[in-house]
């Protein structure tokens, strides 16, 4: 068991808590930074797409798991973001300008989203950004002077300060940069005010407000950064797959991202990371698994059988996601033998103030 | 000028006059009670001076500013900080947490010095923490500080929302109901730190309640409304032998 003795606000504040965290984290960032040594080509593509989706998984994990708006919109943002790099890169823009011009492009186009979250709720809102997604998903395909219609755009190679960034590894470190950045900027943001208004606005909006938290700004701002993230995904992603299409943006793509942060846990940062990783690993699990089952059961559909089971069950057995299980089974550990079933349920309130307006 | 006026405050929804003509003034540094049969307009009053509903008629002043027709969460920000009849904390928060999101008006950091978590971010942190201590210690909350809210129990939650309404640091405070589902012992430590909130923090202190006792122990001044109309105002033993105030809760006397 370890006991953490708190003498200084600071504690609470600093990125790690205590020296076994340093120790992990710092073992898993040499492990990435070591991976061109060590993972096969195979591998590091897998890598690349577990770095973009964990930026766009902490963008939606922004705005769904702590400020409690729902998207089913995002992979919008994703194309807005892939569109932008694309055609500001073939445009001849520097690398660093574009991706930051794709983010700010995206968060724009975020608050224009945002703006009927401040009526609609829950399933509305849905609905509300669903309907977004199929009008950019639209626009790319129409817009063909800008977008290349549904035949699609060419992205090639980043080129940094003048440095074509050609091999996988250059490509692979650029990522991991840029997902390391995200999620500090994310750390950071809900240790400070803001991040509080986000998480307050989540769990009751009425006393959020009458803590002084202007719902409209913050959760426009919200929105913003969501998307902001999500467009920096985008860019990142357009240079992986190097072509992109407006089908590779469809209402299908946008609840993919949504997957991510429910199998990873909502609610929590590290769940963006396990939740893109589950999402990418998982699809060569199964194709590996088809060699080894009978014909009638290896059929394409059986991916989409294997996500759904994986959603249901996990909300049904455990709705805080895979993050929520390591939590439980760390705590296991760290309190063993005196662990009980009971401890991460929480109880029910039933009194709730008549919810107005 | 006044400290807290509400004048001539109506507001009806649909045909349902809730609150009519309601007029009283909150003086600095009393505890001022409304009192009133279910039903009598209580909460929607402090819902009214919260902002929440905007009013049919009348008007209401804090410190010579109208208030009325501002958004809510400006309301905070002149100093007005309320609690909850049945309690709405951010569940999925500690204890620290929420007490912390009290001190939103008084953060002074940008977005981009957030998102960089600078020196002086950190300084203001600090600042919210050591505020939001002394709240805590007022309230001896020392041994729930971490705890999630989710699983605290009713009475401890109670007081973790009269805290978060300190923290904001208030020139009022509004409190609806706060003894509603508190057991004897715990109503008592509520008198108490109501009691305490007006002499030692000097916070003006605006109620809704039921339980008598509590109102007779802590209040300066009494409101008793019923339908929606101001029936008698004075000290609560005034106000509990007035003779309409009477007929209210017990029905008038048979002729």
């Amino acid at each position: 068991m370890r006991f953490i003795f708190k003498t200084a606000y600071l504690q609470d504040i600093r990125l790690f808590q205590h020296r076994g965290q340093v120790f992990w984290y710092g073992l898993l960032g040499l492990a990435l930074l070591a991976a061109p040594w060590w993972a096969s080509e195979y591998f590091m593509s897998q890598l690349h797409f577990i770095c973009i989706y964990s930026i766009v998984g902490f963008g939606l994990m922004m705005l769904v798991g702590f400020t409690g708006q729902i998207s089913l919109g995002h992979a919008a943002f994703l194309a807005v973001g892939a569109y932008t790099e694309a055609l500001l890169q073939a445009a001849g823009v520097p690398f660093v300008v574009s991706i930051a011009c794709a983010a700010a492009f995206s968060a724009s186009v975020g608050v224009i989203v945002g703006l009927p979250a401040l009526r609609l709720k829950g399933i509305y809102l849905a609905i509300s950004t669903l309907a977004f997604n199929v009008i950019i998903e639209e626009i790319a395909t129409r817009w063909e002077s800008l977008t290349g219609g549904s035949g699609g755009k060419h992205v090639s190679a980043v080129s940094l300060f003048g440095w074509k960034l050609e091999s996988d590894s250059e490509f692979y470190y650029l990522c991991l940069a840029l997902t390391v950045l995200c999620c500090l900027a994310c750390i950071n943001l809900l240790r400070s005010p803001t991040g509080r208004a986000f998480v307050a606005i989540r769990d009751s909006e009425i006393s959020a407000s009458c803590m002084g938290v202007n719902l409209a700004k913050y959760k426009t701002l919200s929105f913003a950064l969501s998307a902001a993230l999500t467009g920096i995904g985008g860019a990142l992603y357009a240079h992986k797959i190097s072509f992109i299409s407006p089908e590779q943006f469809t209402l299908l793509a946008s609840i993919e991202l949504v997957t991510i942060v429910i199998i990873g846990g909502v609610g929590f940062l590290h769940g963006a990371v396990l939740g893109a990783a589950f999402i990418i690993v998982l699809p060569q699990l199964i194709s590996i698994a088809k060699d080894y089952l009978p014909s009638a059961v290896a059929t394409t559909g059986l991916q989409g059988v294997v996500f759904g089971l994986v959603l249901i069950g996990l909300i049904l057995f455990e709705p805080m996601g895979l993050y929520g299980r390591w939590l439980k089974i760390r705590t296991y550990f760290e309190l063993f033998p005196f662990y009980r079933r009971g401890m991460f349920r929480r109880q029910k309130s039933y009194m709730k103030s008549e919810r107005l307006r | 000028m006044s400290f807290f006026k509400v004048e001539q405050l109506g507001i009806r929804f649909g045909g349902v006059v809730a609150v009519n003509d309601v007029s009283f003034e909150v003086n600095r540094g009393e505890v001022f009670t409304i009192i009133g049969p279910n039903g009598a307009g209580k909460t929607t009053i402090f819902n009214l001076v919260g902002l929440i509903y905007p009013p049919t008629s009348g008007r209401i002043e804090f410190e010579g500013r109208e208030l009325t027709g501002m958004a809510p969460h400006r309301v905070a920000e002149f100093g007005i900080a309320r609690t909850f009849q049945n309690i709405e904390l951010f569940e999925h928060a500690s204890v620290l947490q929420n007490l912390l999101i009290g001190r939103h008006r008084h953060r002074a950091t940008s977005l981009w010095q957030e998102l960089l978590f600078l020196p002086s971010v950190r300084r203001r942190e600090i600042e919210a923490r050591e505020a939001v201590e002394k709240v805590i210690d007022f309230l001896e909350l020392a041994k729930y500080r971490d705890s999630l809210v989710a699983g605290l129990p009713y009475g401890v939650r109670k007081v973790v929302e009269l805290g978060r309404a300190l923290a904001t640091e208030p020139k009022l405070l509004l409190l609806d109901e706060p003894s509603s589902g508190l057991n004897p012992e715990e109503t008592d430590d509520m008198a108490f730190w109501i009691e305490d909130i007006k002499k030692l923090l000097g916070i003006t202190v605006l109620m809704v309640e039921h339980d008598m006792n509590l109102v007779s122990r802590v209040s300066d001044r009494v409101l008793a409304l019923n339908m929606g109309e101001v029936i008698a105002e004075g000290t609560a033993a005034e106000v509990q032998s007035h003779p309409a105030v009477i007929e209210a809760y017990l029905g008038g006397a048979v002729k």
